[in-house]
């Protein structure tokens, strides 16, 4: 089931078109990831996609709703973690997360049961009545994300969730955004950390200056966008050092490096010469073990299709 | 409760959010305290002070507060004729003079709490959050309109209540009493007051998309625009205030202005603006 479409959104601000002509698509239960540089587009589109902008043109539609129209039925289901935590910082953080209950239409009964859960599950149970302005920076993000969570919302949208945060921490919101995908919840996700994306998301739509530059799998953007694949090459030790001076001499092929006595790895070869590079290599003497070509990572994806778009900007 | 479709739990939750928020904060709570204590408390003690050493001396003064008996009601005129000099210049400061500098204290408070509540809010970056939520942009305006206006009506009425005790207090000790309160204060406090606190409301929720910061809400509205407002309707209370009738028809007069504000408000109050500011 399709939980958000859209189709042509654009949104202006004066002269700049911070999204220009969205089309795409998330499925329910599905993380989404939204890739993007500073400025591309990422935050409006997600106010957008909640009623709290309204579009230029183009339509879009959330659960059957119209964001525009059906604004507060449409937010009642959906959580957000937005870019800054937008934490009271004079209230505690049972107070943040109580208000928000509230806000969301959580069960009176319920309330203080779900914010005692919510504090438990996010390590915040023995810091619930300190304000949350005393709070660390990766305290604070845990308690927005918490909030964002009060109403167990079916579509959860993430703004940047580890911006800032050191690798511990980053690691610990990793692990809850994957708790809450694996109840079949929908995530949809802004990132610019290609390594969150790759490792978190079933899907990622690449944005630059609010256009999409591609969409899918992160396995059909590596071998649809990706110019070339890292290759793994082993061969007995004895001819190693011959074949780091054949790979080192043919063109295209570059950080040509021993990993042990006998393994190189090399990037630069494609799907079409794989073949010559091997039988290159065999011709040279070299006595091949095993050629694994290694999946382009999502980095190696996102730079290619910039340049690809700079190019396409030039001619 | 579902008075008029709209989301009145979620309009509480706001509210009690932006009450919170405002008495943990310093900066707001003390002009909320100092100035009833000064208007209501220690300038009527200083003129208590005064009455009471200066005795039946006061009676000099007396030819200048005779241009404002001449304006009072003929009942009043009649009562004050029987009564010592020093009583009648309480009564006249007490009662009359000071009706109209009370309607400072609900438009400094509505406007201060509303600076806290709409340009504070987006200055700690707590807004974009609540902009997310399933209120609808009026119950969101009228949340945080609500909040300003209750905390002006209950520092409003709190500070009556201790003027009441402040008057017969000083009635008692330095003369034979003082008639308080009498039937035009209750119009003022019930009536003009709320009226002047959503004056104060207004200009800070005009002001409020205009200006980035607390400081600069708080400094326009409370420092520049308000006491220019509140000595105008001083100016016109002093005089009218003195008869009832005409302290209910500057009353409707103000709730008129506070209407139309909230019409221009509400035109240009939504999520979209907000945002587009942040
Ligand atoms: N409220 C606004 N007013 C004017 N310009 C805006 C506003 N919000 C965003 N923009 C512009 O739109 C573009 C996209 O911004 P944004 O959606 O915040 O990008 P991202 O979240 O991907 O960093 C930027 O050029 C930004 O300056
Ligand atoms: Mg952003």
């Amino acid at each position: 089931m399709t939980v958000i479409s859209t189709q042509d959104l654009v949104r202006r601000f004066g002269d700049v078109v911070a999204v220009n002509g969205l089309t795409f698509d998330v499925e329910r239960g599905e993380v989404f990831g939204f890739l993007g540089h500073n400025g591309a587009g990422k935050t409006t589109t997600v106010r957008l996609l909640n009623g709290v902008l309204s579009p230029t043109s183009g339509t879009m539609r959330l659960f059957d709703l119209d964001p525009v129209e059906d604004g507060p039925a449409l937010r009642r289901r959906v959580g957000v973690l937005t870019e800054s935590p937008s934490l009271d910082e004079r209230l505690t953080a049972r107070e943040n997360l109580k208000i928000y209950a509230e806000l969301y239409d959580v069960p009176a009964a319920d309330v203080s049961a779900r914010v005692d859960e919510l504090l438990g599950q996010f390590d915040l149970s023995e810091r619930a009545d300190s304000r949350a302005g005393e709070f660390s920076k990766g305290m604070k993000q845990r308690l927005a994300l918490a909030r964002a969570l009060i109403h167990r919302p079916e579509l959860l949208f993430l703004d940047e969730p580890t911006s800032g945060l050191d690798p511990m921490i980053a690691h610990q919101v990793h692990e809850l955004i994957a708790g809450y995908a694996a109840e079949g919840r929908t995530v949809f996700m802004c990132t610019h950390n290609l390594y969150e994306a790759q490792r978190l998301c079933d899907r990622v739509a690449v944005l630059e200056h609010g256009h999409l530059l591609a969409q899918g799998t992160p396995h059909e953007l590596a071998s649809r966008y990706a110019r070339s694949q890292r290759l793994e090459i082993e061969a007995t030790p004895a001819t190693l050092p011959l074949a780091l001076k054949t790979l080192n001499k043919m063109s295209g092929i570059e950080d040509v490096e021993a990993q042990n006595h006998s393994v190189i790895s090399c990037s630069g070869a494609t799907q079409e010469t794989i073949p010559d590079i091997v039988a290159l290599l065999v011709a040279g003497g070299v006595r091949i073990v095993r050629v694994t070509p290694l999946e382009a990572s999502l980095e190696d994806v996102y730079f290619a299709l910039h340049e690809h778009a700079a190019k396409g900007a030039q001619s | 409760m579902n008075l008029c479709g709209l989301n009145w739990r979620g309009i509480r939750a706001v509210m009690t959010k932006d009450l919170t928020v405002v008495l943990r904060s310093k900066m707001i709570l003390l002009p909320m305290i100092l100035l009833p204590v000064m208007l209501q408390v220690l300038m009527p003690a200083a003129f208590g002070i005064a009455a009471y050493f200066a005795g039946d001396a006061i009676a000099g003064d007396l030819e200048d507060l005779q241009v404002m008996i001449a304006w009072l009601p003929a009942e009043v005129q009649g009562r004050l004729a029987a009564q010592s000099p020093g009583q009648v210049f309480l009564e006249i400061m007490l009662v009359y003079a000071f009706a109209p500098m009370y309607l400072i204290i609900p438009m400094m408070v509505s406007s201060v709490v509303a600076a806290d509540s709409f340009v504070g809010e987006r200055e700690r970056k707590t807004l974009e959050a609540l902009l997310y939520t399933p209120l609808t942009d009026s119950e969101l305006l009228l949340a945080k309109i609500l909040t300003a206006w209750l905390a002006a009506v209950v520092v409003g009425v709190g500070s009556f209540l201790l003027y009441i005790v402040m008057v017969n207090l000083i009635g008692w000790l330095v003369v034979d009493g003082i008639a308080f309160p009498n039937l035009m204060w209750l119009v003022l406090v019930f009536w003009v007051s709320p009226a002047v606190a959503g004056l104060g409301l207004g200009v800070t929720v005009l002001l409020s998309t205009r200006v980035n910061t607390f400081q600069e809400a708080y400094q326009l509205g409370s420092m520049i625009v308000l006491p220019v407002v509140a000595l105008m309707i001083g100016q016109f209370a002093g005089v009218l205030s003195l008869s009832v009738l005409l302290a209910i028809g500057l009353g409707a007069g103000v709730w008129l202005v506070d209407a139309l504000i909230f019409w221009f408000g509400v035109k240009t109050f939504n999520r979209d603006a907000l945002i587009a500011r942040l």
